[in-house]
């Protein structure tokens, strides 16, 4: 147990070695640090609530007001800063992103290790759901349900009802990813050993499987919480987000239907699409650093330079 | 297999919807007695069980190409469906062409001069367009197009020009295209490009080139003759798997660019909660994706003969 938690420790140190020379790596980590920063200490950061409207001094609103100092990225169309809203969207956009990601990736590990590990019944059932969910659009299949649910008056949040159907949507392709690893990793030599000195299935689960594919589901999550963040930005802007907590999108759908684009109000479409690029960008550049230095396949090159060549025949000599 | 599920859960859906369709004809004439609903509901087979009866009826009825009658245009579906279907086909088409073309010679370029110029920019411009949501980049092209180069902002022709013989109208066809393709031929070449590039990267590694290579062969020829037959087969995977991710894609433009195909239909159907119309559309598009897929895996069994083998 001990000795597990050391080696677990030593090579998460030598992770961190290697990523912090990764310039991309550490500028994604920047990323999404900063946003998830952002919203959580939001009211410091916003003059303003979100749904305030900033008046001049004949106490009329400041309609589509462009940047000044007071407000950091002017006003939207009933004069409220749309710097303080996104700042507050951040909070919606992230919390969606992140909960849907976390739902996505439960269920999709889940199904994966029990498909890999155990095959048989459950495999194919994963195998046909998988099938199904990879080939039906999924946008459409998503409006269709989020209206579905809007329609059945259940009394909750709309942002709840994106959560669950980005959640229970975005799982699959992680499952078979994981499956098709733990069906490697169960056919090794010290899993076999382990079985035959009376190991139980949890046992080896919990010790032989999930260390080994750990890194694979870390990288996953953040790969899909940043297709979460996207697709929570698309619907929103399609008005399925919840307009009383606008997220980035929902922020986006106002700007649209209230033609900030033809009143030429360019600080009011602009900011939120930056700070959605921001995020999944961040959250991409992090999960394909890990991915890079996870994946051994992508060493061997042929048509490069000699050079490199000899030196990764020499690694391979060693 | 595909195509029973995407019916079953399109009939299950609108079975859960609280929405009698009775009261939908009737609208909000209340004078109706209980009698003529009841007979009403006997028309549409609503008083019969759901399973198996209501269920085979609609099955029916939909693989007649009945698909209802939309509330909120009061028009039989499909005939609004056919109506906008070819609007989508061009945009789609068009964009989908023009990705290819370039994202393939890009990925192939990247992928050939890893970790160069080329390669990095390949990279960086993929990625942003990952991360950039499709009905962003829409608005802002849209912003820009109209505001400097004074590009149409909605519709495919102008109003003047509607119903004009389609020679004449070209030129202004193309004006009101060019922003939405353009839109779509960004986003989507990024996605091939990193395909491409990963692909050929794969091949690379292969024994076989090596082999080539050792054999004298200069980098083209073994590029040409070697390596992009096999790198291009995920690619064909790929263009049916993306079609869905291209519906996607037609939603947002089409809203974005008041563009009058099937995406803009969704979109309203879906403001405007006229399920029918909702219903039918969701069908057409599941469908008519999954049979690309089933038609893009025959066409990989042509393609590559090892999955003929298996």
């Amino acid at each position: 147990m001990n000795e597990n938690r050391t080696l677990f420790k030593r090579n998460l140190s030598d992770f961190w070695k290697a990523f912090r020379r990764n310039k991309l790596g550490l500028l994604g980590g920047f990323l999404v640090l900063t946003a998830i920063l952002a919203a959580t200490f939001a009211p410091l950061l916003s003059p303003y609530m979100p749904t305030e409207v900033i008046r001049d001094a004949n106490g009329r609103g400041l309609t589509f007001a462009p940047p000044s100092v007071h407000a950091p990225l002017g006003t939207d169309d009933a004069g409220r800063d749309i710097w303080s809203q996104l700042i507050y969207g951040a909070r919606v956009s992230l919390t969606v992103g992140f909960l849907a990601g976390f739902i996505a990736m439960f269920v999709g590990s889940l199904f994966g290790i029990l498909a890999g590990y155990f095959g048989g019944r459950v495999d194919n059932l994963l195998m046909r759901v998988t099938d199904v969910l990879l080939v039906i659009p999924d946008l459409p299949l998503m409006l269709v349900l989020v209206a579905t649910l809007r329609q059945m008056d259940l009394r909750i949040s709309p942002l709840v009802v994106l959560v669950a159907v980005i959640g229970l949507l975005y799982w699959t392709s992680t499952a078979r990813l994981i499956r098709s690893q733990v069906l490697t990793i169960k056919e090794r030599q010290f899993v076999a050993r382990s079985r035959a000195i009376g190991a139980g299935h949890a046992h080896i689960i919990r010790k032989h499987i999930l260390p080994q594919i750990m890194p694979l589901i870390v990288t996953n999550t953040v790969l899909i919480i940043s297709t979460a963040i996207l697709v929570e930005s698309g619907l929103a802007f399609l008005g399925l987000g919840d307009p009383t907590k606008p997220s980035w999108g929902a922020m986006l759908n106002f700007a649209f239907d209230r033609s900030a684009v033809t009143n030429g109000a360019w600080w009011f479409y602009l900011p939120p699409g930056f700070a959605i690029v921001w995020v999944t960008l961040g959250c991409v550049l992090l999960g394909n650093v890990l991915e890079e230095m996870l994946n051994p396949r992508l060493t061997a090159h042929h048509l490069e330079s000699n050079q490199n060549m000899i030196a990764i025949q020499k690694q391979g000599g060693e | 297999m595909t195509v029973i599920v995407v019916v079953f859960i399109n009939f299950m859906l609108f079975r859960v919807l609280p929405g009698d369709p009775v009261r939908a004809v009737i609208g909000r004439n209340v004078r109706i007695s209980a009698e003529t609903q009841q007979a009403l509901r006997e028309q549409f087979g609503l008083d019969k069980p759901v399973f198996p009866d209501q269920f085979f009826d609609t099955l029916g009825q939909w693989a007649q190409g009945n698909l209802g009658v939309s509330w909120s245009l009061r028009r039989p579906v499909s005939e609004v469906l056919m109506s906008k279907l070819w609007n989508t086909l061009l945009l789609i088409g068009l964009g989908q062409v023009l990705a290819i073309i370039f994202g393939v010679t890009l990925g192939l370029l990247a992928g050939w001069k890893r970790k160069t110029a080329i390669d990095m920019g390949a990279l960086t411009f993929s990625l942003v367009a990952w991360a950039i949501p499709t009905f962003w980049l829409g608005i802002i092209l849209l912003a820009a197009g109209s505001a400097w180069f004074g590009l149409p902002t909605a519709g495919i022709v102008s109003p003047a020009n509607t119903g004009k013989p389609l020679i004449t109208i070209l030129p202004d066809l193309a004006r009101h295209l060019f922003l939405p393709t353009l839109t779509l031929t960004i986003l989507y070449l990024g996605e091939y490009m990193l395909i491409m590039r990963s692909s050929i990267l794969d091949v690379l590694s292969e024994d076989y080139i090596l082999t080539s290579k050792a054999k004298g062969l200069s980098d083209w020829q073994v590029l040409w003759r070697h390596a992009l037959k096999n790198a291009m087969l995920p690619i064909v995977t790929l263009i049916a798997l993306n079609l869905g991710f291209t519906v996607s894609g037609a939603i947002y433009i089409e809203t974005v660019f008041s563009y009058d195909g099937l995406g803009k239909l969704f979109q309203t159907a879906l403001v405007k909660q006229d399920y029918p119309l909702l219903q039918g559309a969701f069908l057409l598009l599941a469908v008519s994706v999954i049979i690309a897929n089933m038609a893009a895996d025959v066409l990989y069994a042509v393609l590559d003969p090892r999955v003929k083998e298996t």
